[in-house]
């Protein structure tokens, strides 16, 4: 599946759940359908209008990366 | 429909108090408020709480006639209204209603929120909850980076810059300080403001309220009996509650929240003004950005102009539309179940022109936005004198 970033942050300050992940980046990705979903990014950072490519989904939370 | 006014207004210290529980919060306010209307307990005739989060906060529910019986107020019906960070501004818009619908005469509301008892990661989840659990909280979202990703969006899309994001810190902080109720009365200078602790980029620690302990109360009266109670009635020109998705990956455009702009429309159309007619503001400053992006929905300027706007001094204390006089949420603080309420007392004490080191020089129409989540809530109250 692939998309086009539409917003992302890097998160410094977390939930309990997430304060082992610090920093990390979500991402809100508008799919090839139109469909935005918000998701997690793995490996380099990515900026708004950076294309991305579903690596997996992990306990119901997609991670896309940076396509090539 | 009956035309409504404020007739009493009370509000504790907002700040981090850590001997205080949330009941002697409420009932502090609701006691000044009952004093500041004349009004005894045995008059009130309906009772909504606005709280958000109490269970989670301090493991208590049915909060609702637990704080009202606290006050003295028995018998009457007793409702807790949970919008997020909208939560008083709900429970304001529904006490409103129920007197303009002829249902009741003396309706009292008390906000309220106890927050500084949780660790700061324990209060992030807590918050984040107000966002939609399925989706973009289960991915890691947190509220500040769900307005983080707003800033993001809106500085793609209008050229906004971290430094009119700092302009408003700056500009609120310098407002709280003349405040002697705020949580954080301290200046901030535009070089602190743009050397923050990030939180979520590009937001650091000076873009986000604060987490903070308060109450605050109104009673509403019909306009005509009003006199009775007070010499300084204020009346309530126009109100109206909007809604919208929570998640943001559902909206079409997260650089505009809907919910406000249905909101303010209904709310200029009743009280039959503009928003060039408003004098000043109360905004939900909860991070800087929501501030820009409400001068914007409000219609205060013109859209993507929030940011220039701002740095610009046009909402300053001396400018042309001063927003968040009191400090803001950012200043004064931020207990999310006050908030709504807080803001019309902010706006009733300049109306009756007892504001102090505050007092704006134009002060007899003002306007509050109480936003929920992300943009799922709003409610937009303009007061005028009567």
């Amino acid at each position: 599946m692939m998309g086009v970033i539409y917003t992302e942050t890097v998160v410094h300050m977390a939930s309990p759940a997430f304060e082992k992940d610090v920093p990390y980046q979500v991402a809100i990705v508008t799919l090839e359908s139109g469909e935005r979903m918000t998701a997690r990014i793995e490996g380099a950072r990515v900026a708004i209008d950076d294309h991305v490519v579903l690596v997996e989904t992990r306990g119901g939370v997609p991670f896309f990366r940076k396509s090539e | 429909m009956r035309p409504v006014a404020v007739i009493g207004t009370g509000k504790t210290r907002f700040g981090a108090f850590p001997d205080r529980d949330l009941l002697s919060l409420a009932v502090e306010a609701g006691d000044k408020c009952l004093k500041n209307g004349h009004v005894s307990p045995t008059q009130v005739e309906a009772f909504y709480l606005g709280n958000f989060a109490g269970p989670s906060f301090v493991g208590q529910n049915h909060l609702a006639p637990y704080v009202s019986t606290a006050l003295g107020i028995h018998e009457v019906p007793a409702t807790r209204i949970e919008a997020a960070c909208a939560s008083s501004g709900s429970a304001f818009f529904h006490a409103v209603s129920g007197v303009a619908a002829g249902l009741y005469d003396l309706v009292m509301v008390v906000g309220v929120e106890k927050m500084t008892s949780q660790p700061t990661p324990r209060v992030t989840e807590i918050l984040a909850s107000a966002g939609d659990c399925s989706g973009e909280i289960r991915a890691g979202s947190t509220f500040p980076s769900l307005f983080a990703m707003i800033a993001r969006r809106h500085m793609h899309e209008f050229g906004t810059r971290r430094e009119h994001l700092a302009a408003v810190a700056v500009k609120n902080h310098a407002n709280g300080a003349l405040n002697p109720d705020a949580h954080l009365r301290k200046i901030v200078t535009f070089d602190q403001a743009m050397a923050g602790k990030p939180v979520a980029d590009p937001l650091t620690v000076y873009d986000c309220s604060l987490i903070s302990d308060g109450a605050a109360a109104v009673i509403v009266a019909p306009a005509d009996r009003a006199r009775d109670f007070t010499d300084k009635p204020v009346h309530v020109l126009g109100i109206a509650q909007a809604s919208d998705a929570l998640a943001l990956d559902e909206k079409a455009d997260i650089t505009t929240f809907p919910a406000v702009k249905a909101a303010s429309r209904k709310a200029y159309r009743m009280a039959g003004v503009s928003p060039s007619d408003i004098q000043f503001g109360e905004l939900h400053d909860c991070f800087t950005i929501a501030e820009i992006i409400a001068l914007e929905d409000l219609g205060f300027v013109p859209r993507g102009e929030g940011g220039p706007c701002s740095a610009a001094g046009y909402t300053a204390r001396g400018g042309a539309k001063p927003v968040n006089a009191s400090g803001g949420l950012k200043s004064k603080g931020h207990p999310v179940g006050a908030t709504g309420v807080a803001q019309i007392c902010d706006i009733v004490q300049q109306i009756r022109g007892e504001a102090g080191e505050r007092q704006l020089a134009r002060h007899s129409l003002g306007l509050a936005e109480n936003l929920g989540g992300s943009g799922a809530s709003c409610v937009v109250t303009i007061l005028g004198e009567l």
